[in-house]
């Protein structure tokens, strides 16, 4: 069952794709495809990268109402840009070679995710709780130190790290997209290559164990490939927090399996027919531009709320 | 065989088991008592290799459980741990597979499925193996996990308080099931279980394995070892083993 279903996710993938491609498509044709093509490749990268790390997330947490937003991710991209306009001003900041930008912004949140992995997990990966909430308090520092660095820029200023804190699709840089893509996939590739003992390892530390998993190799892993995933497609389009919680329920709920080689493609084509959709709603039907994440934001805000308040307390 | 030469645990600097030396052969069932804190769970992790001694060594049937590798470990002792509990939606049948995990990796084959169904069988759980663990009542689902730690098919059966949250029907159960289950005959098994009820130890135990602040009290036949002295020592309070209706139970002397 649990096949068919994800058929049926990829034909509903590719059947927005094709329209949000070929949807009023007008001369000149071969630049518009591509301009929409490069826009298509970032809309299902990122959705597949966010989708695939929250259930990751989520798998090592034992929790489903996790995403690895929680942890600090975005209020450290936020961050990232704060200082970089503080410290090299709007125009510097303007000027900055794009790749350097991405590479830069990349680097540091997987160092800094794995950092606090590295450090809170040293002993054993059975305080994954308190890396967690020790990523929250982080998070809210951060935001802290970015509010109080936006009050010495100039409203300029201001304008360009309001508008780099927020994902848009809008305007995807290729260079980017060429690097970020492979790193995607491989990523996304070795997720794969884990869902066996991800499947064993969302048993529990207590019941894994035993049975011969080495537990604590599995979580450090998959903690490095949710950083990489959620840093690439974080300093490709910006944050989008609740897109994850959105794809990995959605998978839950589509695919009723517990087998990661069926959540982890279902999740990954979830976000990315996420993104997909609503862009080509917001963009070719509305006319709006830069709507899309807000919309993503809301409604998995939402789903959020309502995961909370439905889960039967124990 | 288990055997543990000077074995001495630490856990923040602090001695949780200090010098325990231990020996059993195979087969039957040996309770591990002794009072709160005694160290009861952490010499159970000790014996599967998932706790890391200071001093001493650990063998099972040969194998060096603290160098062993974690998939080698597995297929030697099984440890069910204390109030195991899982998230993942999983029915009765896929826990007890997950029990094969050290011998398929993940890709059962059809040897997996029969050792499944046997397990399944063994603890009378044919008619719930499509039901969700969630659906089960406490007792069927210690059942089930204790069916998954015995389709690992190891000498060594490890059960830390499996009867800790059962009433006394459901307790007798899986009692009843591990002493036919460890008599001697063909696929016998040998189980070491923490237990707190003294009567269900007096009852069941062939060997007494006794605890006091991470140190070993006794150990030996549970019929020689396990006396009202040797209790009330043990607890710090008086008790006594009386014969009634044929079998012996602990009774406050």
């Amino acid at each position: 069952m649990a096949d068919r279903r994800l058929l049926i996710l990829g034909l509903v993938l590719a059947a927005v794709s094709a329209l949000f491609l070929l949807w009023n498509l007008r001369a000149p044709v071969g630049f518009i495809l591509g301009l929409r093509l490069t826009k298509l490749a970032a809309l299902c990268a990122v959705g597949t990268a966010i989708g695939t790390a929250t259930v990751l997330f989520q798998t090592i947490a034992a929790n489903r109402l996790l995403t690895p937003g929680i942890v600090g991710f975005d209020a450290l991209f936020v961050f990232i840009q704060t200082m970089l306009v503080l410290g090299l001003g709007g125009l510097g900041y303007a000027a900055l070679p794009s790749l350097a930008q991405f590479g830069v912004e990349t680097l540091t949140l997987v160092a800094a995710a794995m950092a606090l992995f590295g450090v809170l997990l040293r002993r054993g990966a059975d305080d994954i709780l308190r890396m967690i909430l020790t990523g929250v308090i982080l998070g809210v520092l951060l935001r802290g130190l970015a509010g109080l660095a936006q009050r010495l820029l100039d409203p300029s200023e201001f304008a360009i790290v309001q508008q780099a804190s927020f994902a848009t699709f809008g305007a995807v840089d290729r260079t980017q997209l060429a690097i970020a893509g492979p790193i995607l996939i491989l990523s996304f590739a070795a997720a794969l290559r884990l869902a066996r003992l991800l499947d064993l390892a969302a048993l529990g530390r207590a019941t894994a164990l035993p049975l011969g998993l080495d537990f604590d190799r599995v979580v450090f892993v998959t903690l490095g490939l949710v950083a990489l995933l959620v840093a690439v497609s974080t300093a490709l389009v910006g944050p989008i927090t609740f897109l994850g919680l959105l794809a990995a329920s959605l998978a839950h709920a589509i695919l009723p399996t517990w087998r990661h080689d069926r959540l982890l493609p279902g999740a990954a084509l979830i976000g990315a027919t996420i993104l997909v959709s609503g862009q080509f709603v917001f963009e070719r039907l509305l006319g709006l531009q830069s709507t899309l994440t807000v919309i993503v934001e809301f409604l998995g805000g939402l789903l959020f709320l309502l995961l909370v308040l439905r889960r039967p307390r124990p | 065989m288990i055997q543990l030469d000077s074995v001495s645990v630490e856990k923040n600097g602090s001695p949780i088991l200090t010098d325990v030396s231990l020996c059993f052969g195979q087969g039957g069932i040996t309770a591990l008592i002794g009072p709160n804190g005694a160290g009861k769970s952490t010499l159970l992790h000790t014996i599967a290799g998932l706790t890391s001694p200071v001093r001493g060594q650990v063998m099972v049937e040969g194998l060096d459980m603290v160098r062993a590798r974690p998939e080698q470990r597995a297929r030697h002792v099984a440890l069910l741990a204390q109030n195991e509990s899982v998230t993942a939606r999983l029915t009765v049948r896929d826990l007890v597979e997950f029990g094969r995990w050290p011998h398929h990796r993940g890709r059962p084959r059809e040897i997996d499925r029969v050792k499944v169904a046997e397990a399944l069988g063994t603890f009378d759980l044919d008619g719930l193996a499509d039901r969700r663990l969630d659906a089960l009542s406490g007792g069927q689902r210690q059942r089930a996990f204790v069916a998954m730690a015995w389709a690992q098919e190891t000498s060594w059966l490890l059960l830390d308080e499996p009867l800790s949250a059962l009433d006394p029907r459901h307790a007798r159960d899986i009692m009843d099931r591990l002493h036919a289950l460890t008599r001697p005959g063909a696929g016998q098994r040998s189980v070491v279980i923490v237990l707190h009820d003294l009567s269900v130890a007096a009852r069941y135990a062939d060997r007494i394995v006794a605890l006091k602040d991470g140190r070993l009290v006794t150990s030996g036949p549970r019929v020689l070892a396990m006396t009202g002295a040797m209790l009330s020592d043990l607890f710090g309070t008086r008790l006594a083993v009386e014969r009634v209706a044929g079998r012996d139970v602990v009774l406050p002397a």
